[in-house]
């Protein structure tokens, strides 16, 4: 691949950017300076050709959604900026907020500028206490800088920015369960519509955003949405994107590429397979994201080349797995998880996750039937669009895809009654040293 | 969603630690209401706070300060209590240990850890050990799938994991 310039993690490497001055000299705030100067209806019309879709899984258009928040300062409006990151194998909005806090604050800053919110809540997982205190000190340089309060780099916008913590629960993830959240409830998901620009946090029009997707902004405004629409595969996929490798690989790690670049590219730039073993199976985007299988090597990884493979970019975590992986029981291990974060509002989300934790767990364990894979589906299909937000869908992926591509291996454990996969020490098979 | 809390867990230490919150996290309360539009806004910061209080975990007397604070009835703070895998309702070690055995971290060897945590500590996941030093329990992705396998000691990411650090990490807790 050409070589290309680092956008979002241009300050990683750079540790004086976590101060305000440090984040200046390279640039910082340049963008919020620029958008004050226009008409916020320009600053959405920028951030709308730009293409910027929603890095947070669904890659929604982050312009569109602004300019569905409703004229006018008369009365509270709001933005969350979504940095609840739960999405298994997602790693990369850590990443952005450990290392360079003053860019999300300037996208939150350009953001509340746009559609005249004067209070942005950052909902942070509860987990993430090094990047929570980051952000604080990050925030207090921010007010002390006359960059955020009274009067924000002196424009007499007023805009107050607060960071809130979770307590450990995926679906506050889902926007209208953090709202749920932080409003001071149990996470569960609100009926749609309203939506939450309409009706949001504390009843007033809200925009949420993932935290990668408002880091994208400072940079579209210093630039141009031209600039931006250059980068990635077309007009639809357009810009940088932070891709988070896991699993099996030599070196994982959150990797910024072109949006579109291919896997195979991101593979090689990752040092390649651990210990060169051959590649079985890939994740394209988390955990909720059907499993590609290793024929899929060239896919371009943007939100529609991905989505017409039958997959999904989602959060763009990406999880290798080698010929020793288990699919049964990695598919098991996902469910199990979709299993325990199901807020339990909907019967099919609520009883369906569990009967998939419990099948997948007796095929893994050489206890199933020849019926299960029919009987599976069927689980998928009464749960798949009949329930209240996507966390249902995203349960179902990764099992359809298990039926779909890897099949062999299902009848496998069932006609050996055990698992065909050596349950492998991982430590003490030379895998690792130092065990 | 609380469910690594089996039954057999055995209180260590004081049960109820006795009085309400103390004047500076009274005051930190008062100081977090200016930052939203509601007092019901302030649940999850205040039992934050209250856990930290109450030594690491929340019993009813807690939950009940947080209620009386926010002027909330007790029934809608218990509720979000128990949705929450961060807020506990048991006594917890001084250390609190969650491993990460989510797929990235599985296919790294999480297993291995919670075995080699269970040998090191001698209890089953989810007790204290008799002398209350440390309780460990399995958990979710925690968001560092890089450099799995990974736990979280208190606040503290451990990472990059083997089974001899492991070992290393334990001895050092007090
Ligand atoms: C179960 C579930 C979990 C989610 N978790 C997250 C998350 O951790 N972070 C995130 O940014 N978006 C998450 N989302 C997507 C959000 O609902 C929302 O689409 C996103 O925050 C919008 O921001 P964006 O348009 O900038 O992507 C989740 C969605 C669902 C259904
Ligand atoms: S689909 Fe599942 S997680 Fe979403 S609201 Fe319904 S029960 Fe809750
Ligand atoms: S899977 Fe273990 S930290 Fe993400």
């Amino acid at each position: 691949m050409a070589a290309f310039e680092r956008v979002l993690t241009r300050n990683v490497g750079r540790p004086e950017a976590l101060t305000l001055k440090g984040y200046q000299q390279n640039g910082g705030y340049e963008g919020l300076a620029k958008a004050l100067k226009m008409e916020p209806d320009a600053v959405i019309d920028e951030v709308k050709k730009s293409g910027l879709r929603g890095r947070g899984g669904a890659g929604f258009s982050a312009g569109l959604k602004w300019s569905f928040i409703p004229k006018g300062k008369d009365k509270p409006k709001y933005l969350v900026c979504n940095a609840d990151e739960s999405e298994p194998g997602t790693f990369k909005d850590r990443l952005l907020m450990e290392y360079d806090p003053h860019q999300l604050i300037e996208g939150c800053a350009i953001c509340c500028w746009a559609v005249s919110a004067a209070t942005c809540y950052i909902y942070i997982r509860g987990e993430y206490t090094k990047a929570t205190e980051i952000l604080e000190r990050a925030l207090k340089d921010a007010y002390e800088g006359g960059i955020l309060g009274d009067s924000v780099m002196g424009s007499g916008f007023k805009l107050n920015m607060y960071v809130h913590r979770g307590a450990g629960a995926y679906i506050c993830g889902e926007e209208t369960g953090m709202l749920e959240s932080l409003e001071g409830r149990r996470g569960q998901p609100r009926v749609k519509p309203p939506f939450p620009a309409v009706v949001g946090a504390f009843g007033a029009p809200t925009v949420i955003n993932n935290v990668e997707t408002l880091a994208n902004v400072p940079h579209i405004l210093v630039r141009g949405a031209d600039w931006f629409k250059a980068i990635g595969t077309d007009e639809r996929n357009t810009g940088p994107k932070l891709y988070a490798i896991s699993g099996h690989v030599e070196r994982p790690g959150t990797y910024e590429y072109p949006i579109g670049v291919t896997f195979r590219e991101m593979l090689e730039g990752c040092g390649g397979m651990l210990k060169g073993r051959p590649l079985k199976a890939f994740i394209p985007g988390g955990a909720s994201a059907p499993i590609l299988k290793a024929d899929q090597i060239d896919i371009k990884m943007d939100f529609d080349t991905v989505a017409k493979a039958g997959s999904m970019l989602g959060s763009a975590a990406v999880i290798v797995m080698d010929d020793t992986t288990c699919m049964v029981r990695s598919v098991s291990r996902l469910a199990k998880f979709f299993n325990h974060e199901s807020c339990g509002q909907c019967t099919p989300c609520r009883e369906g996750t569990n009967w998939l934790e419990l099948m997948l767990k007796r095929i893994e364990h050489g206890e199933g039937t020849e019926r299960d894979s029919q009987v599976l589906l069927s689980i998928c299909s009464h749960i798949g669009g009949n329930s209240l937000c996507a966390l249902g869908d995203a349960a179902i992926g990764p099992v359809q895809s298990l039926v779909k591509n890897f099949q062999e291996e299902i009848d496998q454990h069932i006609r050996d009654r055990a698992c065909p996969f050596p349950h492998r020490r991982y430590f003490d098979s030379g895998f690792e040293n130092g065990a | 969603m609380s469910v690594h809390e089996p039954a057999s867990m055995k209180p260590s230490g004081p049960p109820q630690r006795g009085g309400g919150f103390s004047q500076a996290a009274l005051d930190e309360i008062a100081e977090l209401r200016k930052r939203y539009p509601t007092a019901e806004a302030l649940t999850l910061p205040a039992l934050h706070i209250a856990q930290r209080e109450w030594g690491g975990w929340l019993p009813d007397e807690a939950i009940a300060a947080v209620a009386a604070e926010l002027g909330l009835p007790v029934a809608a703070v218990y509720g979000v209590v128990t949705f929450y895998d961060l807020y506990h309702q048991k006594p917890v070690g001084r250390h609190r240990i969650r491993v990460c055995t989510n797929l990235s971290c599985q296919l790294r060897g999480s297993e291995e850890i919670m075995e080699t945590l269970r040998q090191e500590l001698g209890v089953e996941e989810g007790e204290i050990t008799p002398d209350g030093r440390c309780s460990y329990v399995h958990f979710e992705c925690l968001g560092s799938c890089d450099t799995a396998p990974m736990m979280m000691v208190d606040d503290e990411y451990q990472e990059n994991l083997t089974p001899n650090r492991v070992r290393q990490i334990v001895k050092g807790l007090k």
